[in-house]
C-alpha cells in the first residue's frame, strides 16, 4: 500500500491507537465487506456505476450526505474516464477526507500524552464537564478518563451529576471504588448543579487537579433539561471562574445523523469544546463526527475502544481515517 | 419525533406541486426523496429498494393521465411507506395460565433496561402479573438500577450477587422463582452487547436454549445509523428476534432505522419508547406512522389517547355545558389538568393535521407548558364563587387573586379576556357539524400563526346598518361638503 512508508515513520507514536483501532475495527471485517479494492481494480476505466458503488460505501460509514458527495464529486472530477490507478484514487479520498476531518486548525494530539487534548489548568482544579443524550456511555467514558488522567498522575475528582438515572450515582461510584479516586454524591433527585459545585469545592478546598462532572443523559430536545444542563455550567462558573474549562460530548458511534443535531444543540447550551467518540469497537464506524466536524468544527478528542477501563484512546485522525475507508489497516 | 425526516420529505416531494408532472421530473424528484430518506439514517439499500418502487409506480400510465397526479403520488409514496414499516402484531404472545418468558436484548446503551421497566408496567396494567429478572451482570449497577425501577412500577425484581453467579444461572434461578410465586410473565433484562462480540451473543444462544424465553425483544436505539440493520440482523441470525422495540423516538431523530430494520430483517417493530418516564410506551402502528412522517397527522392515536386520559362522562358534561354558555372557569381547569395529563401541547399539535408544522414555530415563542402551569396557579388563587362567575372578578379581587399566584395582575386580565374569547367561541362552535368545526379549529390555528400574541380572535363588532365601504362614504362627505359650499355661496 502506498501509506505503507508514512505509516512506518510515525509507527511507534501511533503504535497504541493504531493497534487498539486495528483490534475494534477488525471485527466489522465480517459484517460490512469495506474493502473498496474490490470496487476499483487497476487497468479498469473509472466509470458512474463504480462511484456509484463506491457512494454507498461511504454512506454506510455515516459519514452523511454532504461529505460524501464532496468526496464523490472530488473523485469524478479527478478521476473519471481515465484508467483506475488505486494508489491516486486512495490518495485522493484519504486526502479529502482528512481535509474534511481537520477542518481550518490542524488540530493533532500526541497519542503518548493522553491528556494533551484537554486544556489544563496550572493553577487550580480545571473543570470537565461531560454530556450527551441517554445511554451513550458518559459514566463509562468518565471513568476510562479518570483513569487516563490518574495514569498521568493527575488527582481527580468525580462529581456524581446523573441524579435521575436509577442508580446512575452507584454506577459512577463502584468505578471511584475500583479507580480509588474521591466522587462527590448526593441522595437521588438532588439538584444536579448543586453536586458539580460541591464537586468543584472539594477540588478546589483539598487542591486537586481536575474535577470530571457526569451529568444525567438527555435528548437534545427536551428544551427543560437543556435548561437544566445549562444551570450546571453556569454553576460550575461561579464556583471556579472560567469553568468548565471543557465540555466533552459523548457519542456513540452507532449514532446516524442524528449526531449532527445532537452536537449543535448541546454545543448551543454548553459550548462543545470536544467529542469522545464511544463504542467505536462495534461494527458502526462513527461517520457522523466527519459530519460534525465538516458542519460545527467540532473536534473528536478520545475514542472509545471496548469495555476495558483501558479502552480509551486519544483520537488521531490519520488512523481514524484509514480505518474508516479501508480494510487494510 | 420523525420532523426531520418529515420536512426534508416535504422539500423533497415539493416538485410535485411545480408545474407539469413528467417521467424526467418525477425522477428527478424521487432523486431527492432519497437524499432525505439518506440523511435520515435509511439504510441505504432500502432507499434505494423504496425509491425504485415508488418510481416505478408513480411513472405508470394511469397515474401521471390520472386528475390528480400530485396526490396519487403522496398515496403511493404513503402506501410504500406503510408497506416498509409493516404489518406488524402488537401482541406478546401471553400464554394463558403458563409462564410466558420474554428475554430483552440489544446494544449498550439502548434503553433495555427501562424498556424492561416500561413493559412490566403495560402488563401491570392490563392485569397481568411480570416479574424482572436482573441478568445484566455487566454494567456497574444495572442491578440496582432494574430493583429501584420494579419497586417504582411494583413489580417483583430477582436478583443475585454477580460476583458469584452468571447470566444462565440467574434467568434460570429468576424463572423458577417467578413460577413459584405465580407470576404470568416473566421479563429477563440481558446485558448490552455488541452483535460482533462472539463470546458474549454465544452467552445469550445458551440462555435462549437452556431457558427458552417465549418472545426475544430486540431493544434498538432510534438514532442508530446505517449500522442498525447489522446489528439487528447478527441478533435475529443468532436469536430468531420476534419483534424490535424501537427507543428515544422522543428526539428529534428521523427515525431512519424504524424504516430499515422491519425491511432488512423481516422482524416487526411491536413498540416505541416516547419518553423517559415508565409509561411513555407505545404501540407502533405502521400506517399511522406513515401518516406523521408524510406531516398528515395521526388523529387515531390521539383520540385513542385521549379516551385513556379523559373521564368520557365528564367530556359529556363539559361539552353539555359549553353548549349552553355555561362553561366556567372550574371546567375550564379541570379540562386543562387532563389535556396535559395527554402530553405536551407541543405532542398534542404534532398529531393533528395542519398543525404538526406549528409545533416548531410554537418552541420559539416560549413555553406553552409554563404559561398553562401560572394560568392554573391563577385559577386556583380564585374562590370558586369568582371561578363561577368571572364577570364578579373587579380591580381589587383581580390584585388578591394576583399575588395569591405570584403573578402580575395583568396576567389575570389577559387570562380573563381570553377566557371571555373563548367561551364565547365554544358557543358558536358548538353549533357547527363536524367538519365546519375541524375548519374553524385549522382558521383558528392558521390566524394565531399570524397573530404574536396568540389571541383569539373576535369577530369586530358591527353596526346594524351592516358593512361600510369606506370609499363611498369618503365620497359621500366630500359631495356633502361642496355641497354645502354651493348653499352658502347661493344663499349669499
Amino acid at each position: 500500500m502506498p501509506d505503507r512508508d508514512i505509516y512506518e515513520e510515525k509507527a511507534d507514536s501511533t503504535m497504541g491507537f493504531f493497534d487498539k483501532l486495528k483490534g475494534a475495527l477488525k471485527k466489522t471485517k465480517d459484517v460490512l465487506k469495506t474493502d473498496v479494492r474490490d470496487i476499483f481494480r487497476a487497468g479498469e476505466i473509472l466509470d458512474e456505476a463504480k462511484l456509484k458503488q463506491f457512494e454507498k460505501r461511504l454512506l454506510l460509514t455515516d459519514m452523511g450526505f454532504e461529505a460524501t458527495s464532496a468526496i464523490v464529486e472530488e473523485l469524478r472530477v479527478k478521476h473519471v474516464g481515465r484508467t483506475v490507478i488505486i494508489d491516486d484514487i486512495w490518495t485522493t479520498v484519504k486526502d479529502k477526507l482528512k481535509s474534511l476531518l481537520k477542518g481550518d486548525g490542524d488540530v493533532r494530539y500526541d497519542p503518548n500524552k493522553p491528556t494533551s487534548p484537554l486544556n489544563l489548568q496550572s493553577d487550580g482544579p480545571t473543570v470537565i464537564l461531560v454530556a450527551g443524550v441517554n445511554g451513550v456511555g458518559k459514566t463509562t467514558s468518565i471513568a476510562k478518563l479518570a483513569n487516563l488522567l490518574q495514569k498521568d498522575g493527575k488527582s481527580v475528582v468525580l462529581a456524581a451529576g446523573d441524579t435521575f438515572r436509577a442508580a446512575a450515582v452507584e454506577q459512577l461510584t463502584l468505578w471511584s471504588e475500583r479507580l480509588g479516586c474521591d466522587i462527590v454524591t448526593k441522595p437521588s433527585g438532588t439538584d444536579p448543579a448543586s453536586v458539580a459545585f460541591a464537586g468543584c469545592d472539594l477540588a478546589a478546598d483539598k487542591g486537586k487537579d481536575i474535577v470530571i462532572v457526569d451529568t444525567a443523559g438527555r435528548l437534545q430536545t427536551h428544551t427543560n433539561l437543556m435548561v437544566e444542563l445549562e444551570k450546571i455550567h453556569r454553576v460550575i462558573g461561579k464556583r471556579i471562574p472560567g469553568a468548565p474549562h471543557e465540555s466533552l460530548l459523548v457519542l456513540d458511534a452507532t449514532t446516524g445523523q442524528n449526531g449532527v443535531s445532537q452536537a449543535s444543540h448541546f454545543s448551543d447550551i454548553v459550548d462543545c469544546t470536544g467529542l469522545v467518540l464511544a463504542k467505536l469497537d462495534g461494527s458502526a464506524k462513527g461517520g457522523v463526527v466527519v459530519s460534525i466536524r465538516q458542519k460545527m468544527g467540532i473536534p473528536v478528542k478520545y475514542v472509545g475502544l471496548g469495555e476495558q477501563i483501558d479502552d480509551l484512546a486519544v483520537f488521531d485522525p490519520d488512523s481514524f481515517v484509514d480505518a474508516l475507508v479501508s480494510e487494510e489497516v | 419525533m420523525f420532523e426531520g425526516i418529515t420536512d426534508n420529505l416535504k422539500n423533497a416531494l415539493s416538485f410535485l406541486n411545480r408545474g407539469r408532472l413528467t417521467e424526467a421530473s418525477i425522477r428527478e424528484g424521487m432523486q431527492k426523496v432519497r437524499q432525505a430518506l439518506l440523511e435520515a439514517d435509511v439504510n441505504y439499500d432500502v432507499a434505494q429498494d423504496f425509491i425504485d418502487r415508488v418510481t416505478e409506480r408513480a411513472i405508470g400510465d394511469d397515474v401521471l393521465k390520472s386528475l390528480s397526479p400530485t396526490q396519487q403520488i403522496i398515496g403511493i409514496v404513503h402506501n410504500e411507506l406503510e408497506e416498509l414499516m409493516g404489518p406488524v402484531d402488537h401482541s406478546l404472545n401471553i400464554r394463558k395460565g403458563e409462564l410466558t418468558i420474554l428475554m430483552m436484548c440489544g446494544l449498550q446503551g439502548s434503553g433495555k433496561t427501562t424498556t424492561c421497566g416500561k413493559l412490566a408496567r403495560m402488563l401491570k396494567a392490563d392485569n397481568k402479573k411480570p416479574f424482572l429478572v436482573a441478568a445484566d451482570l455487566q454494567r456497574p449497577a444495572a442491578i440496582e438500577q432494574l430493583r429501584i425501577i420494579g419497586e417504582s412500577v411494583g413489580v417483583p425484581v430477582h436478583t443475585e450477587d454477580p460476583a458469584e453467579t452468571t447470566p444462565l444461572k440467574v434467568c434460570q434461578n429468576g424463572v423458577k422463582r417467578a413460577r413459584a410465586e405465580g407470576a404470568d410473565v416473566v421479563i429477563l433484562d440481558t446485558a448490552g452487547r455488541l452483535h460482533v462480540d462472539d463470546e458474549l451473543m454465544a452467552e445469550l444462544e445458551q440462555i435462549d436454549k437452556r431457558v427458552g424465553p417465549h418472545q426475544i425483544l430486540l431493544v434498538c436505539d432510534a438514532m442508530t445509523g446505517q449500522d442498525a440493520v447489522n446489528s439487528a440482523k447478527a441478533f435475529n441470525d443468532a436469536l430468531e428476534v420476534d419483534g424490535v422495540i424501537l427507543t428515544k423516538l422522543d428526539g428529534d431523530t428521523r427515525g431512519g432505522a424504524a424504516l430499515s430494520v422491519k425491511a432488512v430483517t423481516g422482524v416487526p417493530i411491536k413498540f416505541i419508547g416516547v419518553g423517559e418516564a415508565l409509561d411513555r410506551l407505545e404501540a407502533f402502528h405502521p400506517d399511522r406512522m406513515a401518516g406523521r412522517i408524510l406531516g398528515m397527522g395521526d388523529v387515531v392515536t390521539l383520540f385513542e389517547k385521549a379516551q385513556q386520559e379523559m373521564d368520557e362522562d365528564e367530556m359529556l358534561a363539559a361539552q353539555e355545558k359549553m353548549r349552553e354558555g355555561k362553561f366556567t372557569l372550574i371546567d375550564f381547569q379541570k379540562q386543562m389538568r387532563s389535556m396535559r395529563k395527554m402530553g405536551s401541547i407541543k405532542d398534542i399539535m404534532k398529531y393533528i393535521p395542519g398543525l404538526g408544522g406549528m409545533a416548531d414555530a410554537m418552541s420559539q415563542m416560549g413555553d406553552p407548558e409554563k404559561d398553562l402551569k401560572r394560568i392554573d396557579g391563577i385559577i386556583d388563587s380564585m374562590t370558586l364563587n369568582e371561578r363561577e362567575n368571572p364577570n364578579r372578578i373587579d380591580r381589587s379581587r383581580r390584585n388578591r387573586i394576583a399575588s395569591g399566584a405570584g403573578v402580575d395582575p395583568s396576567e389575570v386580565n389577559a387570562l380573563l379576556k381570553q377566557f371571555g374569547e373563548m367561551a364565547t367561541m365554544m358557543k358558536r362552535m358548538s353549533g357547527m357539524g363536524t367538519m365546519e368545526r375541524m375548519r374553524a379549529v385549522q382558521d383558528m390555528a392558521r390566524s394565531a400563526s399570524n397573530d404574536p400574541t396568540g389571541h383569539i380572535r373576535m369577530q369586530k363588532q358591527r353596526s346594524r346598518r351592516g358593512p361600510v365601504d369606506v370609499r363611498k362614504a369618503k365620497d359621500d362627505k366630500k359631495k356633502k361638503r361642496k355641497d354645502a359650499k354651493k348653499s352658502r355661496k347661493k344663499n349669499r
